[in-house]
């Protein structure tokens, strides 16, 4: 599904790089964790992949299914089904959330050359999918983001996911700053979508999030690079010793 | 004092260009007008308030020419069911029009000059009345030479809005209305006004609410690019009583709209809103200045605009608290996006407050598209072109949303939205 091939990143701004080298295969069906030490480049590679500005490629790739992620703008990956659920999603003021997710839903159907989606049935789905993630009708008409907790904030990129339906679901720090009660809310929500077509790409601190979510494969992330990857045991292996040992010997 | 020779020369220039109609019974007002242009002489770039913005083409004795807009869009708040009255080029025309007939209200023509009207007590009065401590000759000159415009008394609640529809037919009309409106105690008027008028307009809206009565107004200046515009609105309201402005302004070479409020009764509310869209050429000037003499007022002021390709926005907005006008609660906010680096947004924000419980607060800014934002839609999959459409009519929101009606609120974003696709290409 996704293919990161010795992926190298600086910034645009200044000569520093951030992604060194990083090699990372997600296949269809399975979820991959990527844990790792704060400043490590995990959102970084996050946003790379969903093609935010300020960051140049200055070697490897990034294909989902073969294609060529790293060309494209990001309203055509987003519409080719790459999907980033923000660490900190951004706040819209004036633009009203139902009108901001039927402009996407459309909008990604219209790129695909796939009919649009009536105003009816929109409504449906989203009050169905809504209902699930306990987001309420207030926060469906309120701008997006804005005045929203911590925890509305997430469930609400998740719900834009759901509506969405991607390929590859990118999830950078999806729980932090969440109670256990939203965690599981939101870790539903991603279990629901889990689905032999759909890569899953789980960027977490914690042990938490991953009792939730099963994932098929953790990879350790350091100083720009997968240091190590393993099974679900290295995340318990992270939880009860932190980085300090897989890092010593990483290197 | 003598006026300076330069001035002197200009207002005599545009005074021997214009002949005074026949008053009936505006005479008195009219001749008073004149002696104000007189003694003021005509705007230049020397006065305080028209540093920003250059008067010249709105002095000058003949209008510089406009183009006429070609376009198959259908005009705004054609879905409104409405009593029409329209000037085409200034000039009333009564096929066009609806009859003259609502119930609560009267609707008469200012160019049908009996020797006795209500009008009277408000036809220039209020406009003699706001020019101090800020002159603003445009508006006198108005008083003096208007040839034509309505003047509407309500004395309930209007069925239906009454629409002002203006016309530009010749590429070198100069037209001067002066519209008079008296909302009697407890009565209610939505007044809506569209089009570009002439190739140069200057008008003059005169509103006296008495205690408790309502008015509303929506306006969307013509979208004609060459077109100039001075407008001023002069109101003055009396306890509890309402005053809601909002004006859309797209296009234009030169828009400067003036609007002075007097709060004198106690509870009043005015808020006074501008949304305007406008790129090259455009010009756009709001010029506010708001008084509370009485207790617990509220008063908002609520501007943005959308600058792109060189255009120039201009803000001056005043609030006046006089002594005594305690538990005022004024609030102002103006802001440009500026969507390229050769735009400019000039404002000058005032507060001058005499009493000491009171409440004030202003703020202007003004900036480019957030990028963050941006990218947050274009990775939900919208375009980087639609994205930052959305992105412009939120930014405009809170002035749009300063209109009650929500289907007019729609109808404004729509025609904004219907802008920006078109300038996108
Ligand atoms: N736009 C940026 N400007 C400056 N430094 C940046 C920027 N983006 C990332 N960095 C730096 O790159 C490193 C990796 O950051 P990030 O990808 O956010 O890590 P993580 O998500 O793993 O905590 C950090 O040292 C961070 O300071
Ligand atoms: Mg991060």
């Amino acid at each position: 599904m996704l293919e990161i091939k010795n992926l190298h990143v600086q910034l645009e701004e200044e000569d520093k790089q951030i992604l060194k080298g990083v090699n990372l295969t997600v296949e269809a069906g399975k979820v991959h964790a990527i844990m790792g030490p704060n400043g490590s480049g995990k959102s970084t590679l996050s946003y790379v992949l969903s093609g935010k500005d300020g960051y140049e490629v200055t070697e490897g790739s990034a294909t989902l299914e073969g294609e060529d992620i790293l060309e494209m703008e990001p309203e055509e990956r987003a519409a080719a089904g790459v999907f980033l659920a923000f660490q900190y999603p951004v706040e819209i003021p004036g633009v009203g959330n139902m009108t901001f997710l039927r402009t996407a839903v459309n909008a990604q159907r219209k790129a695909r050359g796939e009919e649009e989606m009536s105003a009816s049935e929109f409504l449906k789905v989203v009050r169905a999918k809504a209902k699930d993630l306990k987001i309420d009708a207030d926060m469906l008409k309120r701008p997006v983001n804005v005045g929203f907790s911590g925890g509305e904030k997430k469930r609400n990129e998740i719900l834009q996911m759901a509506m969405l339906e991607p390929k590859m679901c990118i999830l950078d720090e999806t729980d932090s700053g969440l109670d256990v009660d939203a965690m599981k809310l939101v870790a539903e929500g991603v279990n629901a979508l889990r689905d032999e077509g759909r890569g899953f790409l789980v960027i977490t601190h914690y042990q938490r999030l991953l009792d939730h979510i099963q994932p098929d494969v953790v990879h350790i992330m350091a100083d720009g690079r997968i240091v190590k990857t393993g099974g679900p045991e290295l995340a318990l292996e992270v939880e009860n010793n932190g980085y300090a040992d897989i890092l010593a010997e990483a290197v | 004092m003598a006026l300076p020779q330069i001035k002197q020369d200009a207002t005599d220039a545009r005074l021997a260009a214009l002949e005074m109609p026949q008053g009936g019974w505006s005479k008195a007002a009219r001749d008073e007008a004149l002696a104000r242009v007189r003694s003021m002489g005509l705007p230049n770039g020397r006065d305080e308030y028209w540093k920003y913005t250059r008067p010249d083409t709105l002095v000058q004795p003949d209008a510089p020419k406009a183009a006429l807009l070609e376009s198959d869009e259908a005009p705004i708040f054609g879905e409104v069911d409405r009593l029409k009255v329209v000037f085409v080029d200034g000039v009333f025309s009564a096929e066009e029009s609806d009859d003259l007939v609502m119930e609560h209200v009267s609707i008469d023509r200012l160019a049908d000059a009996s020797d006795i009207h209500w009008a009277k007590d408000v036809y220039g009065v209020l406009e003699a009345h706001g020019q101090v401590p800020v002159q603003r000759p445009l508006a006198s000159l108005n008083t003096a030479f208007a040839t034509d415009g309505v003047l509407i008394h309500v004395s309930g609640k209007a069925p239906k809005p009454i629409s002002l529809i203006y016309r530009h037919a010749s590429e070198t009309s100069d037209a001067i209305l002066h519209h008079v409106v008296k909302i009697d105690s407890g009565a209610e008027l939505t007044l809506l006004e569209n089009g570009p008028a002439a190739a140069r307009f200057n008008k003059c809206l005169e509103v006296e609410i008495a205690d408790g009565g309502v008015f509303h107004h929506i306006r969307a200046q013509g979208r004609d690019h060459e077109r100039r515009a001075a407008t001023a609105i002069f109101t003055r309201l009396g306890e509890e009583s309402v005053f809601k402005s909002f004006t859309l302004t797209a296009n234009g070479v030169l828009t400067r709209n003036e609007c002075v409020i007097e709060l004198t009764g106690d509870n009043a509310v005015a808020h006074v809103a501008g949304a305007c869209v406008g790129d090259g050429d455009f010009h756009h000037d709001d010029t506010v200045f708001i008084t509370h003499d009485a207790l617990n007022c509220e008063s908002r002021q609520v501007f943005k605009k959308v600058l792109r390709n060189g255009a120039t926005g201009v803000f001056q907005g005043k609030i006046l608290v006089k002594e005594g006008a305690q538990k005022t609660d004024g609030y102002q906010i103006s802001q440009s996006l500026l969507l390229d680096e050769d735009s400019q947004f000039l404002a000058k924000p005032e507060l001058e407050i005499y009493a000491d419980d009171v409440a004030c607060s202003h703020g202007s800014t003004s900036g480019a598209i957030d990028e963050d934002g941006l990218f947050y839609l274009r990775s939900r999959g919208i375009e980087e072109g639609p994205a930052t459409d959305l992105l412009t009519i939120a930014f405009l929101a809170e002035a749009v949303m300063e209109i009650e009606d929500e289907s007019l609120q729609e109808e404004i974003n729509s025609r904004v939205e219907a802008w920006l696709t078109r300038r996108r290409g």
